[in-house]
């Protein structure tokens, strides 16, 4: 298939998006949620076919000299300002964007398919708003879309704040629900304030780049960097600011601590899109940023380190949060910001010899790793949250303590979500440990410090997912609280499961080296038994503890929690983020600079205008009389005027 | 005023238009008004001729007491009844009127009186202007010529036609 | 001598003008105060510039200028018949505040 029908991949979402929200609530909603879903699955074909071709394919000169060729596929001119400062929309593919083409139009499609169970009652009738939900997703497909093929930051920049918008729509979705309301101005607050710094960083870039296309920056990073030489700003240069504003765009949207507390939250959107936005695509478009700029960043230490060490804080933050939730989605949730902050840890450890490019061990790997397992986190954390939707669906409840002991009634998800714990947890075969442990042989050839650290943190994983997964399943018997027993879900939403579970199960061989490296050859990996080993013994340890634990009910827990009530506590409570977050700006800026500014516009400012106002108004009704409309009237008037002036002028010339 | 003739026509004249002047402001139906304003208009074009102004003359009988004299009777028509007369004047009204034009009629004639050199000035004779040079000055465009008011006479008379039609027109 | 009609012609228009009712009155009066200006004109240039011709021109277009100040004002008062089925001034207070 040609490259350029990657135009259609993304039109075609564009297109549903505009049917289904014009013509939607003419149509049934049943047909509505089946054009959606043909549609994506069209799409999907699309992108594999497109993304297999540039992977596999030979023609088009799209290797030269044994590298893989980024390829600019189209490129309109859409904002002309001036020679340099030109807003282009295009499409490039390199083998990031191929690879991104695959994840998000598979778990979108699943999310489609999957939404046609999840969004209907227990009878088969699909919910209210159904096709502006149908609508939502195709828009938010697009967007993420757009954003990996874009050719150039500013592009980049329109499909992220897209991407943003979506998410809040539909993170609102219920927007009866205060809490949903809540969450989704949370969401959106939050990572807008992270686009202003991204903004702010692409404004200082191509200040001094004088350009925003991410081939011209890419070819010659080093002299882009070197177009800002000398450049300085509070003692560091100025690139390392725009670099380091431009990773705080993206951590916002990827839920770096501590812009991460908006993604807990946005879990009170339908469970789906948590699958869908908040696990497996949209987060991962901070990641994504970095690596598309990764060139840059390698040769910009400062920023790569403020990027490692908030990545590697925010890995082990969330993985101890995760420990000790009882909602299952907010527990996933946690695991999501864990598992990004890897991979945004596993970018940053790569290191560059000074100016010179050269590849050593760590540097390359790192980035493939990060690829690698964005690959494969959004095809098991995608399994992971519809299995939770589907249990959510069965039982009518988030919270674990209204589970336990599921496994009987629902054997296929307990099956599926097994699979996705031990995916996330690392144990081979499964997708997660070809990559996580890519990820620690580049962190332990960064450092041994960093290494272990990271090891530690897969080993908490391990233990959480597992904890939720015993909790979910086993733990007790369950008891019925609805007339309706739990059962597996119709096949609408079992099939996505049993799909994704097959691909986590086999994602891991995909050669990630041969097919994603940054500078399109070939990295040659070979497992790092002594590293592989011990992050497996490390896993297993974790599950054996969850299992200890959680696998029948007993007080282990519970004196577990007794014995550290306040660190508990403050796991529970994420370790008082939100509260700080509400202090800070309810107290600090509401109280002591809102407050005042607001006084001073409502009293001074307004006064004056209302002042003004009142003035004109009650002087124009004290002289409305003067303007009777009587035309005589006025000719009078005039006339004793003209008399007057006559008289004074006689006056005068009297004298 | 050579002739005693044309000393004759103009106190004529004159006195036609003082009394129908004032005739026309006080008389109590409004078809007379309308009478006696084309006397004063005719008489006005009689002191035009006078001072050989034939053209001007000409304009004055043809536009005014033609054109104008003629579009009031027809707007008296159709908005009076016939016999029907103007309700009298207010007493106040009437003195406050007659006070301030009487008063300004005063502070004019002063002025004139005390000004009057050329009260009993000759006409001077003068070559007066014939109509292929009176037409060659309006349409002109060098020193003295009266183009562009002209055009911007027309474009007036344009929109007159255009806003008439547009405001008396059916709805 | 010339001034002088004019002069009681102005007058009387003024006093018609402050008067009258009658809304065509009124415009009659109008036309009264414009005759004895454009008199003025005519006799100002015959007197003093007896060579030059601005008066008359000035007279000729305020006459044309009168005609159709006259013409659009005699369609708004038919107009105004139209809806009140008056056209005395002092009634027209429909608009006011």
């Amino acid at each position: 298939m040609p490259l350029s029908y990657t135009i259609l991949v993304i039109a075609i979402p564009l297109l549903m998006f505009l049917f289904l929200g014009l013509a939607g609530v003419k149509m049934g909603k049943k047909l509505t949620g089946v054009l959606g879903v043909c549609a994506m699955g069209v799409t999907t074909v699309i992108a594999y076919a497109v993304a297999l071709t540039y992977f596999f394919g030979t023609g088009d000169g799209q290797i030269v000299d044994g590298v893989r060729q980024q390829l600019v596929l189209n490129d309109w001119t859409w904002l002309k300002f001036s020679e340099n400062l030109v807003v282009k929309l295009g499409v490039l593919l390199d083998p990031i964007s191929a690879m991104m083409l695959i994840v998000i139009t598979t778990v979108s499609f699943m999310v489609h398919l999957y939404s046609l169970g999840y969004m209907s009652d227990h009878h088969g009738k699909p919910e209210k708003g159904f096709q502006r939900y149908y609508a939502f997703l195709a828009l938010f497909t697009f967007s993420m879309l757009g954003l990996v093929v874009s050719t150039n930051i500013f592009q980049m920049f329109i499909f992220f704040e897209m991407v943003g918008v979506s998410s809040y729509l539909l993170i609102g979705f219920y927007y009866t629900s205060p809490a949903a309301v809540h969450a989704s101005k949370k969401a959106f607050i939050v990572t807008r304030l992270a686009d202003l710094f991204f903004l702010i960083g692409i404004m200082v870039l191509s200040f001094y780049t004088s350009t925003f296309d991410f081939k011209a920056l890419m070819a010659n990073p080093t002299n882009a960097l070197a177009s800002a030489q000398g450049a300085t700003f509070m003692g560091c240069s100025v690139m390392a600011w725009a670099l380091t504003c431009i990773f705080i765009g993206g951590a916002g949207k990827s839920a770096m601590y501590p812009l991460h507390i908006w993604l807990p939250d946005a879990m009170e959107g339908p469970t789906p899109v948590s699958a869908l936005i908040h696990a497996a695509t949209m987060v991962v478009a901070g990641v994504y940023l970095i690596a598309r700029m990764f060139p840059l960043y390698v040769l910009e230490q400062g920023a790569m380190d403020i990027i490692c060490v908030v990545g590697a804080f925010t890995a082990f933050y969330a993985a101890a949060i995760a420990c000790v939730q009882s909602d299952i989605k907010r527990a996933l949730a946690f695991s999501t910001i864990s598992q990004i902050a890897f991979m945004m840890t596993s970018l940053a450890v790569s290191t560059a010899d000074g100016a010179l490019i050269e590849i050593h061990e760590g540097y390359g790997l790192g980035y493939m790793a990060s690829m690698f397992h964005l690959f494969t986190h959004a095809m098991f954390k995608a399994l992971l949250f519809l299995c939770a939707g589907a249990i959510i669906h069965a039982v009518h409840s988030n919270e674990n303590s209204d589970m336990h002991g599921l496994h009987k009634f629902m054997p296929i998800t307990s099956i599926a979500f097994l699979i996705g714990c031990l995916a996330i947890a690392g144990i081979p075969p499964f997708a997660g440990f070809w990559s996580k442990d890519e990820i620690l042989v580049a962190c332990y050839a960064k450092g041994m410090g960093w290494g272990l650290w990271m090891s530690m943190v897969a080993g908490l994983t391990a233990f959480y997912m597992f904890r939720i997964y015993f909790l979910i399943f086993f733990w007790k018997k369950h008891e019925i609280h609805t007339e309706h027993a739990p059962a597996d879900q119709p096949w609408t939403m079992t099939l996505p499961l049993i799909i994704l579970a097959a691909i986590s199960i086999v994602a891991g061989f995909v050669p990630a080296g041969e097919l994603v490296t940054w500078d399109g050859a070939h990295l040659h990996t070979q497992l790092n038994w002594s590293v592989a080993g011990a992050s497996v013994l490390i896993a297993l340890v974790g599950i054996g503890l969850a299992f200890k634990l959680y696998y029948k009910e007993n007080e282990l827990p519970e004196k577990m929690k007794n014995a550290l009530p306040n660190l508990w506590e403050a796991a529970y409570r994420r370790f008082y983020m939100d509260e700080l977050y509400q202090f800070i700006t309810h107290k600090v800026i509401f109280q002591n600079i809102s407050k005042p500014i607001a006084w001073f516009d409502r009293h001074i400012i307004d006064g004056t205008m209302n002042l003004l106002g009142d003035v004109t108004n009650s002087a124009s009704y004290a002289i409305r009389r003067l303007q009777s409309g009587s035309i005589q009237g006025y000719v009078f008037v005039y006339l004793v005027g003209a008399l007057l002036i006559a008289a004074v002028t006689m006056i005068c010339v009297m004298i | 005023m050579e002739s005693l003739g044309n000393i004759i026509l103009y106190f004529v004249a004159a006195l036609s238009i003082m009394v129908f002047s004032v005739l026309t402001v006080t008389t109590k139906k409004i078809l007379r008004s309308a009478t006696y304003l084309m006397f004063v208009l005719l008489a006005t074009a009689v002191i035009y001729f006078q001072m050989n102004y034939e053209f001007l003359g000409a304009v004055q009988i043809a536009v005014y007491a033609g054109g104008i004299v003629v579009l009031f009777v027809f707007a008296i028509m159709l908005t009076h009844k016939p016999g029907k007369d103007a309700e009298p004047l207010t007493m106040h009204k009437k003195w406050l009127g007659l006070a301030a034009s009487l008063l300004g009629v005063a502070v004019c004639g002063y002025a004139l009186f005390s000004y009057a050199k050329f009260c009993g000035a000759k006409i001077t004779a003068v070559s007066t202007m014939d109509m292929s040079e009176l037409g060659h000055t309006l349409l002109s465009t060098e020193k003295l010529g009266y183009l562009l008011p002209f055009e911007a006479i027309s474009v007036l008379l344009l929109a007159c036609i255009i806003g008439g039609v547009v405001i008396a027109r059916k709805r | 001598m010339y001034l002088v009609p004019s002069l009681v012609m102005f007058g009387c228009g003024v006093f018609g003008f402050i008067t009258r009712k009658n809304m065509i009155a009124i415009l009659i009066s109008l036309e009264l105060m414009l005759n004895s200006v454009d008199i003025n004109f005519v006799v100002f240039n015959r007197f003093l510039y007896p060579e030059q011709t601005e008066g008359m021109f000035f007279t000729l277009f305020a006459i044309a200028i009168a005609a159709a100040e006259t013409a659009v004002a005699i369609a708004l008062i038919i107009n105004v018949y139209r809806v009140v089925k008056n056209v005395d001034i002092n009634q027209l207070t429909k608009l006011k505040f």
